[in-house]
């Protein structure tokens, strides 16, 4: 099973908060109002929980501040900070540290208020040294970096990245709780605002408040619980690089290698993933995580997603949230991935639900294309 | 016996004086940026400075977009001769014109911060 303990680890709670605008709260008040809910659905207490791992966006001894303010007494705790895709390599660790008997609850939890706190993107990271003098959008212009070369390499255009804007809309139109739920067509996406070219304001995630938690526990447990559980078949992940221009390729991201690891843990292959999520900070990186994660070959992202492939009724359903560009982009997104694969796989998706889900990918981004982490999922009759 | 390297510091002194260097192992001859201890991978730390060609590539550029009366700038990868990439900026030339194979040449630019490290098309270093 190359290492990893495909099945023997499931999340039996999985809940957002605060999605949008919340104020009045801290970013932890967030986090822990998720958990609580998370929590309530396991059955659970605060005090139940021997495992944390939790990434905030400016503590950065998280692990610390959260176990306080909750009563948990963790004998494991991670600060991991990957950036957005921390929380599946969260994931990965929780799954380690469970199936070895090191701990028996884990809580993974995240939230920001940095819609209402600061109204912009909060930075968890100072500029590079080697970058600051030449003022790029941090992050946007290194995504735009990628985009440009994506585009002179393989003749991608702005109106294939606007596809990718439009379906995460279509799909959050179908979602309760997203943020961007008005009618968005190609032409408003490719004619926006550009902000560092050839990204436009519309290939942009938004800027909200929100917060995620996940409860897991080993499967034998999981079994007991009142809420369906959702094993936990693979998480692996990967770092190419920091800053962009340190990628070693600017096309091809780390999902090449999280991802390749990911089916083999899990013994399945794209084809036979019913629903995915990919953190979708800019229309691009949709592009690239589909191409790495071998939903289409290299080059072909494009025109992949052309005629709403990706949307609602089309072949291959991705971010069924709405994503980081339409249902909510609380500075790091990864375990909204996470949650909204839960919610398919359990079937409580309501309009956006995909019907008979079994298998789902749940995918994280962090940094500039830095890290990249792979989660896959599957219901009961996938073990 | 190599005499120990400030990497930072010493580039940005090179910088100051007019030079631009690039980080080299005297044994496998790879250059090193930005500059660091030992050469990324293989850990070498038989490094020393050596003059940089100044001559690169366009890898990628982005146009950042600013509200008037800023200027919009535009931020590019520049594939050195050496091998190493790097973030820069090409000056002397519209941005929307800077273009992903444009060859250019290095300049050292003052700023308010110091002196920085810039571009310029090839075909126009001699004017």
């Amino acid at each position: 099973m190359l290492g990893f303990p495909r099945g023997k680890t499931a999340i039996v709670g999985a809940a957002t908060f605060g999605v949008g605008k919340a104020p009045g709260y801290e970013a932890i008040d967030l986090a822990a109002q998720a958990s609580l809910l998370a929590l309530a659905e396991a059955g659970l207490a605060p005090r139940d929980v021997d495992a944390l791992f939790i990434a905030q966006p400016q503590d950065t001894l998280a692990t610390l501040s959260f176990a306080e303010y909750l009563g948990i007494n963790p004998k494991l705790s991670d600060n991991n900070r990957s950036g957005g895709s921390a929380f599946l390599l969260h994931l990965a660790h929780a799954a380690l540290a469970l199936d070895a008997g090191l701990a028996d609850v884990a809580l993974i939890a995240y939230g920001s208020n940095q819609a209402t706190a600061s109204g912009k993107l909060q930075q968890t990271s100072r500029p590079s040294a080697w970058e600051a003098p030449y003022k790029p959008l941090r992050p946007i212009s290194s995504y735009a970096l990628a985009a440009a070369r994506h585009m002179h390499l393989y003749g991608t255009t702005k109106r294939q990245l606007a596809e990718v804007a439009v379906a995460a809309r279509r799909w959050a139109q179908l979602n309760p709780e997203a943020v961007a739920r008005d009618p968005l067509d190609l032409d408003t996406v490719v004619n926006a605002r550009l902000v560092s070219d050839p990204l436009g304001v519309r290939d942009c995630c938004l800027v909200t408040d929100g917060a995620a938690a996940v409860v897991m526990v080993r499967a034998d447990r999981a079994r007991h619980q009142a809420t369906r559980p959702v094993y936990l078949l693979a998480a692996a992940s990967a770092v190419t690089h920091a800053d962009i221009a340190a990628m070693p390729e600017l096309t091809v991201t780390g999902a090449a290698q999280s991802g390749a690891r990911a089916y083999a843990q899990a013994g399945v292959r794209a084809s036979d993933i019913d629903v995915v999520q990919v953190y979708d900070a800019f229309t691009i990186n949709t592009l690239l995580f589909l191409e790495d994660l071998g939903f289409c070959t290299k080059g072909e992202g494009g025109a992949f997603v052309e005629g709403g492939r990706i949307a609602p009724g089309g072949d291959l359903p991705v971010n069924t949230s709405g994503g980081g560009l339409s249902h909510c982009h609380p500075g790091m997104f990864g375990l909204f991935t996470v949650v909204e694969s839960v919610r398919q796989l359990r079937g409580e998706c309501g309009a956006r639900q995909v019907a008979g889900a079994q298998l789902a990918l749940a995918h994280g981004n962090g940094g500039v294309l830095s890290s990249q982490a792979t989660a896959i999922f599957g219901t009961a009759d996938t073990l | 016996m190599t005499t120990p390297l400030r990497p930072e510091a010493e580039f940005r002194q090179h910088l100051e004086a007019g030079r631009f260097m690039l980080l080299q192992a005297r044994g496998s001859g790879t250059f090193v940026h930005p500059p660091r201890v030992a050469v990324p991978g293989s850990g070498e730390t038989d490094l020393h400075w050596v003059p940089a060609s100044g001559r690169g590539t366009v890898h990628s550029v982005t146009t950042v977009r600013c509200k008037p009366p800023a200027a919009d700038y535009n931020v590019a990868l520049i594939d050195l001769a050496e091998g190493p990439r790097l973030m820069s900026t090409v000056i002397g030339i519209a941005p929307a014109a800077v273009h992903i194979g444009l060859a250019v040449l290095a300049r050292i630019e003052a700023t308010e911060d110091g002196p920085r490290l810039v571009f310029a098309p090839a075909d126009a270093s001699q004017d």
